[in-house]
């Protein structure tokens, strides 16, 4: 039994090396991981010094004889180094990515698996809140959810939680669905187990992989929605080096050419949601051939 | 047919109805006295007492929700806080302008989108295979507004091609007649505005629509490699059919039904990325209203732009359905 198990991971790690993307996005994903716990290491100066270096603002970077020896991405309004606060800033977006995906994980599996695995009316009331949440373009769902609650980064991640757990609740039913009709858990129904022994030791182990899949996923549209939050001035705040919030701050000083402040917050972005992006499509070919497009 | 019709329509009036509990509750929810929230900072109390009074703010929750969607269902949204108009006339003043971007970032996405993943699909595993797939990776991972701001440093303050904001040249005269700006300056002839106009479009246009972009060209070119292993293709084939009438004339047709499903889910996205969108070039829209409300805590303009997105949304999303049945009636519903 315990052999054959093992066997059954070595050939899903085996099935990921052989699948180019997944590794390349979770390099990706490694390489920030690594940036973010590291951080005060890496970073060659304070992401948020205070008083600010304002003799400093908007040089350029490793690319222009105007620049500061050490500030290899050049500095931004306040004279801060961008490079350090883009180090800094993973360590927001994968938190953010992170929490938000937990709670929208933990809500999804509570709804989820109630509508799946009890049917009935309370499969139909629990469905028809999710449609109403569904109603909403799933940016707005946050922006509302922040209108209520109030702005910053903590309070942003609530609200991605949430704008993401109506997904979350579909997935698990519909695998709960598919699980609740097998075999064996007929069997366990017929020796008299309880429905809590059921859904815990036979139902969620078995839903895991998709839920290991949309979460990657999901993490993804997460960073890409706490950042946009933060652009919008809804979550992250000033002086935060959240990526999103740098954007918004340096937007205004392209027009005068220092195009460098802007641009690069974006790149890390873009790292972060394709690593995301790869590795989940990866995981959903090795562990859900059934979900495969 | 005409059933499922029947049946989708009346499927939407919960989920309305859900929505515009939400919508209530958020006026409830908002901190403060909810008369002073409809009215703002400098009412006076011979106002709120009017307020109270019409919104029936002493009795239950539930008789105060049923006056407030019976106002609603009047088009009475009440006034927001800042600019002390009407929520309703607000919003038709920028609706327009959030559908033309809409419109032209959708006409992006889709010639673009399946103009690229049929090429990537007829030309399998080639370098236009690989760029397209490559490019379309990376526009469903970018945020919209860094896109946005990207393109107009290169395109607006670098290479001086677009405009950077805003929908028309503001030095060109131009009269408001059905709100959208490129029917309008049709109408009244001005070629001027029209060029201005449509300038103005691009940029915002491209933003919006490529994540669409890439989403559509992925689902049209596994949707297109799916159909051209199919045996009717290999007997069109084999009939003698030159490869040109076999993709043009049978494979893309067939190919276009889950097309059409994916442009539909893609609306909300659209809406969502408006939001950022307007924010990047100043788009006098409902997606740049909607963030600018939260931010001055005006609820009665919130809600508005709120029922206004989950309605359009909503809109969205069934005429997708209904055309997805029209288009492969192998599809029956019951």
């Amino acid at each position: 039994m315990v052999r054959k198990r093992e066997t059954k991971t070595h050939e899903l790690i085996r099935r990921f090396r052989y699948n180019k993307s997944a590794v390349f996005g979770l390099i990706l994903i490694l390489f920030l991981v690594f940036l973010a716990i590291f951080a005060p290491f890496i970073a060659p100066h304070d992401p948020t010094p205070s008083p600010p270096e304002l003799g400093n603002s908007l040089k350029p970077g490793f690319w222009s004889n105007e620049s500061i020896p050490g500030y290899p991405l050049g500095t931004d309004m306040m004279g801060r180094d961008i490079l350090s606060r883009i180090i800094y800033g993973s360590r927001i977006s994968l938190t953010v990515g992170f929490i938000a995906v937990g709670i929208a994980t933990a809500l999804g599996i509570l709804i989820g698996v109630a509508a799946g695995y009890y049917g009935g009316w309370i499969d139909n009331v629990l469905m028809r809140i999710t449609d109403i949440l569904f109603a909403f373009p799933s940016l707005l769902l946050a922006i509302v959810i922040v209108a209520v609650i109030g702005q910053g980064l903590d309070k942003a991640m609530i609200a991605i939680g949430i704008e993401y757990s109506p997904q979350m609740a579909r997935v698990m039913r519909g695998s709960v669905l598919y699980i609740k009709e097998m075999e064996y858990i007929e069997a366990q129904k017929a020796i008299g187990s309880s429905n809590t022994r059921i859904i815990f030791r036979h139902v969620l182990p078995n839903s895991l992989s998709p839920v290991i899949v949309y979460g990657t996923l999901m993490m993804a549209g997460a960073i890409l929605d706490a950042a946009a939050l933060g652009f919008l001035g809804l979550g992250a705040q000033p002086p935060s080096p959240e990526w999103g919030a740098m954007l918004s701050e340096s937007r205004f000083y392209i027009v005068s050419g220092s195009w460098w402040a802007a641009t690069f917050p974006g790149i890390a972005i873009v790292i972060a949601v394709l690593g995301l992006n790869l590795l989940g499509d990866g995981l959903r070919d090795i562990l859900d051939p059934r979900l495969k497009e | 047919m005409k059933w499922y019709i029947i049946k989708r329509l009346l499927q939407i009036i919960p989920v309305i109805l859900g929505v515009t509990i939400i919508a209530f509750s958020l006026i409830h929810l908002a901190p403060g006295d909810p008369a002073r929230t409809m009215l703002g900072q400098h009412a006076t109390q011979q106002e709120i007492d009017q307020i109270r009074a019409k919104y029936g703010l002493d009795k239950p929750l539930y008789v105060q929700y049923f006056i407030w969607l019976g106002n609603v269902l009047h088009g009475d949204l009440g006034r927001s806080i800042l600019s002390h108009e009407q929520v309703t006339t607000e919003i038709a003043s920028r609706f327009p302008n959030t559908i033309e971007l809409a419109i032209t970032a959708m006409i992006f996405a889709v010639l673009v989108g399946v103009i690229a993943g049929i090429i990537s699909a007829t030309k399998q595993y080639s370098a236009a295979d690989y760029t397209v797939m490559g490019v379309a990776l990376f526009g469903i991972s970018m945020p919209v507004f860094w896109l946005g701001i990207m393109l107009m440093m290169i395109f607006g303050v670098f290479l001086g091609w677009l405009p950077i904001g805003g929908r028309i040249d503001l030095l060109i005269p131009f009269h408001r007649i059905t709100g959208l700006m490129v029917l309008d300056s049709i109408i009244a002839g001005n070629g001027t505005a029209l060029v201005s106009v449509l300038l103005h479009l691009i940029l915002p246009g491209i933003a919006l629509g490529t994540i669409p972009m890439a989403i559509i060209a992925r689902t049209t070119r596994s949707s297109m490699l799916e159909v051209l292993r199919q045996d009717f293709i290999r007997t069109e084939r084999a009939k003698g059919l030159s490869e040109r009438k076999v993709i043009y004339k049978h494979a893309i047709r067939n190919a276009m039904v889950p097309v059409v499903t994916v442009i539909g889910m893609n609306f909300g996205m659209l809406l969502s990325g408006a939001i950022l969108t307007e924010t990047v070039f100043s788009w006098p829209g409902v997606g740049r209203l909607v963030v600018d409300s939260v931010y001055a805590r005006d609820y009665p303009l919130v809600i508005g732009c709120i029922l206004v997105f989950a309605l359009v949304f909503v809109i969205a999303n069934l005429i997708t359905d209904l055309l997805y049945t029209y288009i492969d009636p192998r599809i029956h519903y019951d």
